[in-house]
């Protein structure tokens, strides 16, 4: 299996509507096969095809032409600092290229954005068909160098036949895409796109009011968020707004305050909300809050059922999953626990590390969560953010919901000091919309939770570092703890 | 001739322009059919006649066995209804997911 056969059936079932837009441009799925074809043709000797820049209509082209000549996609982070992309470079290497960037790197071939020549006449009928891999993608690396993870074929088609119907989409239907092409969300958005028949359009630089004014313009049904757009977007939200066109929002990528999906769900009643959770190793999507879901959390006066706004949902059906303790035993509902997947969208392997599922299949997320008795998963935070003050686990999670029920605390994060009798203690950093007293947020976590999770420490910032998907660095606020 | 498939192989009609991908098959001898004659891996020069009653098959469905021990993809419609030696293949119903990206 190969991804490419994802555009080849929709370039010969609906060859003639429109796939990709942006700005005034748009091309069909029969030029996009055309031009992934041409992209397919620059491949000599198996090198690699990277893409550093933003999206645009030679994205999905890169990704599927990369497919047809059976070499890895490796899309790069175009915020990275020179450093870092050297690194990254050197690692894909033999590559060509696609970037407006000025590169100068052993073996990689630079290849301009705007001077792809579309009439570079390809025709590649036979593809590679074996189990390559399809995508390489430099994880997040929000808790230390980025890991390169690689997705096969096998696992981007699991998770398209497991999630989408072919030519589900109605010819009037487009999805506004605004994630970089390096996040998975943005590669499955290409892939499932494609497969439902719903035009992509693309954003390539977020605002608020780009955001909603395209969806004006284009009269967009879909959209994909990363929680911090979504917060943005009812900040900047004003009452006689209504957008009529849209009808399902999906969001995923990062923890969704509470607050945030309820003032979504208040402004835009007629709109379905669909939370999807997943890791860049899973292939996308591995859990769904679905509008149902959203819709009765919302309206409940049940505490248990409210709380499921905040839920990453349930398990998609092609996908396993349990929550496990430390000793490796099955945790009991509202146990936390690590979370552990299996299904074929799995892959769940590094490059130059090897594959990280157990003898059974079994990918560890390094997510730590747990189920209700219904079996809705929540997720606390990532196991390497546990505070381990004495022997005893903290989540920086639990802490931070209490501290942001402070009517002063507009953003908060807990992490892991050094304590010469704890070993680790809570540092808390506080962004404040007016001045707190350091007595008021110790009283409030003292009598909410417990003495042991009273910070030691606390700052105030003006902002948290956040990447620009939305993922918060604890990192770099623990470097700033220790220095 | 019977034979052994494996996931992921292409067939082709040789009464239409339909083909399928196998997703699941079981390792077992096995004579897969659309319109009444053998599919094969390629697509065929000439196309022959079409046998018996078919309803035609529609490119993205899945098509299944009444167990669930094989499953289809069609990856190109046409004319031949698909059959296996001694199971009937129907349309598998699909399940609805909201979109998630």
């Amino acid at each position: 299996m190969n991804i490419y056969l994802i555009l080849q059936m929709a370039a010969e079932a609906m060859g003639d509507r429109e796939a990709v837009k942006l700005n005034n441009d748009s091309i069909t799925y029969s030029e996009l096969n055309y031009m992934s074809k041409s992209v397919a043709s620059l491949v000599k000797n198996n090198e690699k095809i990277g893409f550093l820049s933003e999206n645009n209509l030679l994205m999905p082209a890169a990704l599927f032409g990369a497919a047809i000549a059976g070499v890895e996609f490796v899309p790069l982070n175009y915020r990275l600092s020179e450093e870092q992309l050297n690194m990254q470079l050197k690692r894909i290497s033999p590559a060509i290229l696609f970037t407006d960037q000025d590169i100068k790197c052993k073996g990689i071939k630079t290849i301009g954005i705007t001077t792809l020549a579309l009439d570079n006449k390809a025709e590649l009928d036979n593809y590679s068909d074996d189990e390559a891999v399809a995508v390489e993608l430099f994880t997040s690396g929000t808790t230390g160098e980025p890991k390169s993870a690689v997705l096969k074929h096998k696992n981007l088609m699991a998770y398209i036949l497991g999630t989408v119907e072919f030519m589900s989409a109605g010819a009037e239907e487009s999805v506004l895409l605004s994630v970089p092409p390096y996040h998975i969300a943005g590669i499955a958005a290409v892939l499932s796109s494609s497969y439902s028949g719903r035009k992509i359009v693309q954003l390539p630089n977020f605002s608020a009011e780009a955001w909603m004014r395209l969806v004006i313009k284009e009269k967009i049904t879909n959209a994909f968020l990363v929680p911090t757009m979504l917060k943005r977007i009812v900040e900047k939200f004003d009452d006689n707004l209504s957008l009529p066109s849209l009808k399902n929002v999906a969001y995923g990528g990062g923890k969704m305050p509470r607050s945030v999906i309820e003032r979504a769900m208040k402004l835009l009643p007629h709109v379905n909300f669909t939370n999807a959770y997943g890791l860049t190793e899973t292939s996308a999507t591995i859990c769904m809050l679905g509008p149902e879901d959203h819709r009765s959390a919302f309206n409940s006066s049940d505490a248990l059922i409210k709380r499921r706004l905040s839920s990453a949902g349930r398990p998609i059906p092609s996908i396993e999953l349990i929550i496990k303790n430390d000793e490796g035993n099955i945790c009991l509902p509202e146990e936390l626990g690590n979370v552990w997947v299996r299904g074929e969208q799995v892959s769940g392997e590094y490059k130059g590390i090897g594959s990280k599922l157990d003898s059974e299949g079994w990918f560890p997320t390094k997510d730590r969560g747990f189920l209700d008795s219904d079996g809705y998963l929540f997720i606390d935070g990532r196991a390497d953010d546990v505070i381990v003050r004495g022997g005893e686990n903290i989540s920086p999670g639990e802490i931070e919901d209490v501290v942001r029920t402070h009517p002063n605390v507009e953003d908060v994060a807990a992490v892991a000091v050094k304590d010469i009798e704890w070993g680790e203690a809570v540092g808390l950093v506080i962004v404040a919309s007016s001045p707190i007293e350091d007595g008021e947020i110790i009283k409030l976590v003292r009598t909410k939770l417990r003495s042991s999770r009273v910070p030691s420490i606390i700052k105030y910032m003006d902002e948290l570092p956040y990447n620009e998907t939305g993922k918060l660095l604890r990192r770099v606020i623990r470097d700033n703890f220790a220095d | 001739m019977t034979q052994i498939f494996k996931p992921g192989v292409k067939l082709s009609s040789k009464v239409c322009k339909t083909q399928i991908m196998v997703l699941r098959i079981p390792a077992i001898e096995l004579e897969i059919f659309c319109g009444g004659l053998p599919m094969e891996v390629g697509d065929p020069d000439v196309l022959g006649e079409i046998q018996g009653e078919n309803n035609g098959t529609l490119v993205g469905k899945r098509y299944t066995d009444e167990t669930e021990t094989m499953e289809f993809l069609c990856t190109r419609g046409g004319e031949g209804s698909i059959s296996v030696s001694g199971h009937k293949i129907d349309i598998k119903a699909a399940k609805k997911l909201p979109s998630s990206d």
